[in-house]
């Protein structure tokens, strides 16, 4: 009797023992496998494109890639959310426990330098010198997403933020000839709009106050105080930089009640509520696709774009890029993923159905129309700037701190205190 | 070795949850404590000790002082309205209402849903927008001719409109243990009660409520460490916006957006500490209580 008891107590003990082992060894487990033998071999490509339009562009990326790379196998490791907040969150833990994907999506520019900092990311001048890509994406490019001479990704699209949305049909109401060049004449065409009993300007959840200021920056400090913000011992303190958020003030003083997220802002607009709207060019794929993925609105009559006031003649940017992690189980099926990633077949299969424009200065023209004939013409010819909201000029840290400054200030609408932790954050992030 | 063999096989089979409690538990509460006093605040950096410096210096950022008052004003009116309305489900179940089963059931039922799931609902039941825009609640209230709120959207009072979907979530577990509690008082506690002359509102008032004590302590606790940790309902009906910033919200961001672990250790430590602050207290009146029976 006392033997069984015993017996059973070791079994028991034993028996959790090994789950607790199992349970350890899962992380491991649920990887993907790399496919033993002769079995084809996996690529892991992690992204957030789950939406409609990106996972399409995704799917033509990948059939390509299939296609040329017939020896192996495309898994996709996206995660949904947009901007990618979850995606980060498990790509971290990823990064930390030394089991990277074998390539992963990220803004081109500042967001990477956590992971470059950390020893995560391979350097891709290799890549660059082999398929000459210094040649086709523009100078200014290369030169933004660069650290110290390296390369550290490879761009696929091209978003642009600085886009200014507006209802024609609400303007004409109010009075407004067409889109105002100028923040002076913005803040008077809001006021127009007012006094209309329209909603000036829509706004959604705090990201896009973020988004906005950004492009006020712009338009009140111009490209090249702009881009000097970043630069290390920058000065937000400096009494244009006042100016701005004063400006900044003025014009969230007429936004509308706050929405839910970008789209029921832009659906603001669409539906003839709200005059204006600024958001990246991601809208216009809203506004113009058939319902299901959009509105199914008709460009120029329901809604119209031009830069935000301020702005034009620069090109706002942001793109997502793909990187190579140190450590990657299948490093030549990654770099064979990059080179469809940056060759032109590539990225004119993705960004149609995306409605982004290539990186690459070579794209077939044809293939983009409406809004993204504009912006193709405009990325050719444009100075460029790096946008704060999605990574390009600043890092992880400093973007959370300038969120951070900015939700609070939606709040106390207290400039001084805005532009402090504004430097502040400057000062302990610039590099 | 008699002995030996009459304790020994239990420990045995209790060892696994006690080196795993151990690990996962205390463990990681003291490398999580022992983070937060260094000044590490990026991931690469080794990170020196600095003793309570983060713990004061926290005290200096607006956004700090910013969630604990969320977090306070959703824990008062959690914790207040999930009691109240708890209590006075059960005090209505116990007054022998018709299909009392099934009631029970249905009010119990929205425990079985995840924070995030209410929380997805109510997103759009709480949606701001009014008049012509409203949907939801305020679409409701203006067919009936009552005023439409801003939610949790309002700059003063969000944080209270927060607490709704928490409240309709919990009180029917509250009720539940409330009505455990009506049950346990003895029938001739309350006829002696009649006897000596009280009213019923007098049997309530002296007899019961005093005797469900107890359950509402167990209530208030329970309720007080889910509504200092909340994090899955705020992010589901808002994500993480600072007009909705909790020290749960605030402790992701540093961790994931501003990749400070020593700040991230800083707060989740504060919460830790604000829940011990509710749950020792209770563990002591416990073990007396065990002690003295």
């Amino acid at each position: 009797m006392m033997r069984r008891r015993w017996t059973a107590t070791v079994a028991i003990t034993l028996a959790s023992v090994l789950t607790l082992a199992a349970c350890g060894g899962g992380g491991k487990g649920a990887q993907p496998s790399s496919g033993g033998g002769d079995a084809k071999k996996q690529v892991e490509v992690f992204s957030w494109w789950t939406g409609p339009g990106e996972a399409d562009g995704l799917k033509a990326m990948r059939q390509i890639f299939e296609q040329k790379n017939p020896s192996y196998t495309f898994f996709d490791a996206a995660v949904a959310g947009g901007s990618g907040d979850k995606a980060k969150a498990l790509l971290q833990s990823k990064l930390q426990a030394d089991t990277p994907p074998d390539t992963f999506q990220g803004h081109a520019g500042a967001e990477l330098q956590g992971y470059i900092k950390a020893g995560d990311l391979e350097d891709l001048n290799f890549l660059y010198d082999e398929l000459k890509l210094r040649d086709v994406f523009p100078a200014q490019l290369v030169d933004q997403i660069s650290v110290q001479g390296k390369v550290y990704s490879v761009p696929v699209n091209i978003h642009r933020s600085n886009v200014l949305w507006f209802n024609p049909s609400v303007l004409k109401e109010a009075g407004i000839a067409g889109a105002p060049r100028t923040l002076e004449e913005f803040v008077a065409d809001l006021g127009k709009v007012k006094a209309k009993g329209k909603i000036p300007l829509s706004i959604g959840s705090e990201w896009t106050v973020t988004h906005l200021l950004e492009s006020v920056l712009l338009g009140s400090l111009g490209t090249d105080a702009y881009n000097a913000l970043f630069k290390p011992g920058a000065d937000w303190s400096s009494p244009q930089v006042t100016k701005a958020l004063e400006t900044f003030k003025t014009v969230m003083s007429y936004a509308g009640d706050p929405q839910d997220d970008w789209q029921p802002a832009a659906k603001q607009v669409a539906d003839g509520e709200a005059a204006f709207n600024i958001m990246g060019d991601w809208a216009y794929g809203y506004f113009h696709n058939p319902p299901d993925g959009g509105l199914g609105k008709t460009s120029k009559t329901d809604f119209d774009w031009a830069p935000s006031p301020g702005t034009e003649g620069t090109y706002l940017w942001l793109s997502d890029s793909f990187t190579l992690p140190k450590g990657a189980k299948n490093r030549d099926g990654a770099v064979a993923w990059l080179k469809v990633a940056a060759g032109k077949e590539g990225q004119d299969a993705f960004n149609p159905k995306k409605g982004s424009i290539p990186a690459r200065k070579d794209a077939d023209q044809s293939l983009y129309t409406d809004y993204l004939a504009d912006a193709l013409k405009d990325w050719s010819s444009d100075k460029l700037a790096g946008s704060i909201q999605h990574g390009v000029s600043v890092n992880q840290p400093w973007l959370a701190a300038i969120t951070e400054a900015v939700g609070l200030f939606i709040g106390s609408k207290d400039v001084a205190a805005l532009q402090k932790a504004l430097a502040d954050a400057a000062k302990a992030n610039a590099q | 070795m008699r002995r030996a063999r009459t304790w020994l096989p239990g420990l045995l089979l209790v060892a696994p949850s006690i080196v795993a409690i151990g690990v996962f538990v205390y463990g990681m509460l003291g490398w999580n404590f022992r983070l937060a006093m260094t000044d590490k605040h990026d991931e690469v950096s080794e990170g020196t000790f600095v003793g309570l410096d983060n713990f004061v210096g926290i005290w200096d950022q607006p956004r700090w002082h910013l969630s604990v008052d969320h977090a306070i004003m959703f824990t008062v009116v959690f914790v207040l309205g999930a009691l109240v309305l708890g209590w006075f489900l059960a005090f209505l179940m116990e007054k022998g209402i018709r299909g009392e089963g099934t009631f029970r059931a249905i009010y119990l039922f929205p425990m079985a849903i995840s924070f995030v799931a209410t929380g997805i609902v109510w997103r759009w039941l709480m949606n701001s927008g009014m008049g012509e825009r409203a949907v939801g609640l305020n679409r409701l209230f203006d067919a009936i001719g009552l005023p439409q709120w801003q939610w949790f959207r309002d700059p003063d009072w969000g944080m209270a409109a927060m607490a709704l979907p928490a409240i309709w979530q919990m009180s029917g577990y509250v009720m539940a243990l409330f009505l455990a509690g009506f049950r346990g008082v003895p029938e001739e506690l309350r006829e002696a009660a009649r006897v000596d002359g009280c009213g019923e509102w007098g049997v309530y008032r002296h007899v019961v409520l005093p005797l469900l004590r107890p359950v509402t302590l167990s209530a208030l606790i329970i309720l007080g460490h889910i509504s200092l940790k909340v994090f899955d309902l705020i992010v589901a009906v808002s994500g993480k916006q600072i007009i909705t910033d909790v020290p749960a919200v605030f402790m992701w961001v540093a961790v994931f957006d501003s990749h400070d672990p020593a700040k991230g250790a800083t707060i989740a430590s504060y919460i830790v500490l604000s829940v011990a602050i509710f749950v020792i207290p209770y563990l002591i009146w416990s073990v007396r209580k065990e002690r003295r029976s």
